[in-house]
């Protein structure tokens, strides 16, 4: 008894097919306590974010520590990235990109702070600091007062001054 | 020795295509040397020369082959870049060594046995992959290149910037990527409904972070594993990053440690605050995710000196973040009139394209240009062009035409045509 050739080059045919998109499974379980110290993603409408809070009155303290070295005395003053000033320069000759004149979201600060500031020793500052901190930075651009508590329900609802000049160049197919 | 023909394709000297193509041309400086050799022995030829090694070096002649002017953020020595040597380059892939860089915040020294990629967000199962694992996923190659969206960027200055090549358009390379595609692994996790973007993050101290839109991903983004037929360099993500092809290169995460599947991008600091390209009204875009249609001259080009006239190889790449390079035209008269490059055998779509053109150099001035035209019929701007609407902050997805000036020393420069 013999297969019929044609059946069997359909057989060796389909079976390389699924062998192209099959998945060897490989993939472990993750714990949920392993996801979360995994998880410092920030969504701009406040998910990811953890409890603590802070305002710019405790968040002076820790810029003077820990980010004044680079940024200055007053955030625009500093050798590296300028984090205040710059507002109504966004059409003229020499625009000024701060996180007053043109970052769209709070949230992004506690989520990019958290992440990858002070620079030498990322990971280091509390909740309560990277709350804090993220009030001060928001304060000194004159965007909340300086007694303005800035936690998880607070942060997200926070109007930046320039959200409403962004608009999306990638269109999505649905 | 066959005559080259030397009738013109376009203004000032810039010959047919085909005049390379043709074996002739060549074939007359072989001869020579063939019979220079044969009746003595230069000194290297006197003794054998050294063994075998482990892993091999340039010529200790080609010294001046290394990454461009390393620049980083002032107190730090891992938040900046360092660029391609694209003047002193042939063909289209880009050797691992010299591979453009830029980071945030130095090169991690990741253990492959301890590195995880954990898939989790919008998914039914969150998933951990070790490096060991993901080697036995199926692999695809994708010889492509990568592009900063900052590359070029000097462009946007009033005055042009004097520099090489290197410098002024370094931060684009091409390798064969090896990897799996990232689809696998997301099916396997299992992508909720309500899924639309993912934000992949670095395991630098940084946490480097980008949101991509699922349709890219599940279209042809790989987690690379491989770079010109070796692991990752560190450099450039090891032991793996996310590549998505055609896409600007800040969204291609090296160091990949997550990938969080979301029902929106999570407007991280570089997608929002920097790689977005502000215009000159005060609106600014997001997401401008592919690179455009471009091209530059290797060669002549600045640094690279001219030693009198006649014949001279026209040399450069061309690139398109979309789709194949379908053609690349030359002037030599400043964009007055344009004739055809020859293109190398090895046209792919995204992926860098070598271009060649025979110019027989009178001599005097002259502007050279380049311009391409890829497979979707987009045609790469002139500088005014591609500026126009462009705040003078916006140095992104900058692709206009470069213009290199000729002096009748023979030296080349930047200009704007």
């Amino acid at each position: 008894m013999s297969t019929p050739r044609y059946q069997l080059l359909l057989v060796i045919f389909f079976g390389l097919n699924a062998l192209a998109d099959e998945s060897p499974g490989l993939g472990e379980p993750v714990s949920a306590n392993d996801l979360n110290a995994l998880d410092v993603t920030v969504e701009p409408d406040g998910k990811g974010l953890p409890n603590g809070s802070g305002s710019a009155v405790e968040g002076a303290m820790v810029y003077q520590n820990h980010c004044f070295a680079c940024h200055g005395k007053t955030g625009e003053d500093g050798i590296n990235d300028r984090l205040t000033g710059g507002h109504g320069s966004l059409t003229t000759a020499r625009p000024v990109k701060t996180l007053g004149s043109f970052w769209p979201y709070a949230t992004t600060i506690f989520d990019y702070v958290r992440r990858a500031m002070p620079f030498q020793t990322p990971g280091t500052l509390s909740n309560d600091e990277l709350y804090a901190v993220t009030a001060y930075l928001l304060f000194i651009n004159d965007v909340i007062d300086e007694e303005q508590m800035m936690n998880a329900e607070s942060l997200p609802a926070v109007s930046m001054p320039n959200r409403d000049n962004f608009v999306w160049d990638f269109i999505p197919r649905n | 020795m066959t005559k080259i023909d030397t009738q013109p394709a376009a203004g000032n000297g810039l010959l047919d295509r085909r005049v390379f193509l043709r074996a002739g041309f060549l074939g007359g400086a072989a001869l020579l040397t063939a019979e220079a050799s044969a009746v003595e022995r230069e000194p290297w030829m006197t003794g054998p020369g050294v063994g075998m090694s482990e892993s091999g070096a340039p010529s200790s002649h080609e010294a001046h082959l290394v990454r461009g002017p390393i620049g980083s953020r002032p107190g730090t020595t891992g938040a900046g870049s360092s660029r391609s040597p694209l003047q002193y380059l042939d063909g289209i892939i880009t050797p691992s060594r010299l591979h453009f860089e830029r980071h945030h915040s130095g090169i991690p020294n990741i253990d492959p046995a301890a590195h995880r990629l954990t898939i989790h967000g919008l998914v039914d199962r969150p998933l951990a992959f070790s490096v060991e694992s993901l080697v036995r996923y199926p692999t695809v190659s994708r010889i492509q290149f990568l592009e900063c969206s900052g590359n070029s960027g000097a462009a946007l200055a009033s005055e042009p910037t004097q520099g090489t090549c290197a410098q002024l358009h370094g931060l684009v390379a091409a390798s064969e990527w090896g990897g799996v595609p990232l689809s696998i692994l997301l099916d396997e996790a299992g992508i909720k409904p309500e899924g639309k973007w993912i934000v992949a993050d670095g395991a630098d101290a940084a946490m480097m972070s980008r949101s991509v839109p699922l349709e890219k991903v599940m279209d042809d983004a790989i987690v690379a594993l491989y770079q010109n037929g070796e692991r990752l360099r560190p450099s450039n993500g090891y032991p793996m990053r996310l590549f998505l092809p055609g896409w600007e290169g800040n969204a291609c995460v090296k160091w990949l440690r997550t990938i969080k599947v979301l029902d929106q991008p999570a407007m991280t600091r570089d997608e929002t605050s920097k790689y977005s390209d502000l215009q000159s009204d005060g609106v600014s875009k997001l997401f401008s995710f592919p690179m455009g249609v471009k091209s530059v001259i290797t060669s002549p080009s600045p640094g690279l000196s001219m030693h009198g006239p006649g014949i001279y190889q026209i040399s450069g790449i061309a690139w398109s973040g979309t789709s194949k390079i379908r053609r690349v035209e030359i002037s030599a008269d400043g964009g007055a009139t344009w004739a055809d490059a020859a293109l190398d055998e090895h046209v792919l779509p995204k992926c860098l394209t070598r271009f060649r053109s025979a110019w027989n150099w009178n001599g005097g001035p002259a502007t050279i240009l380049s311009r391409a035209t890829d497979e979707d019929g987009r045609v790469q701007p002139t500088r005014a062009v591609a500026l126009e609407g462009r705040s003078r902050a916006a140095f992104y997805h900058y692709n206009g035409i470069q213009a290199w000036r000729v002096g009748a020393d023979g030296e080349v420069s930047n200009v704007y045509a």
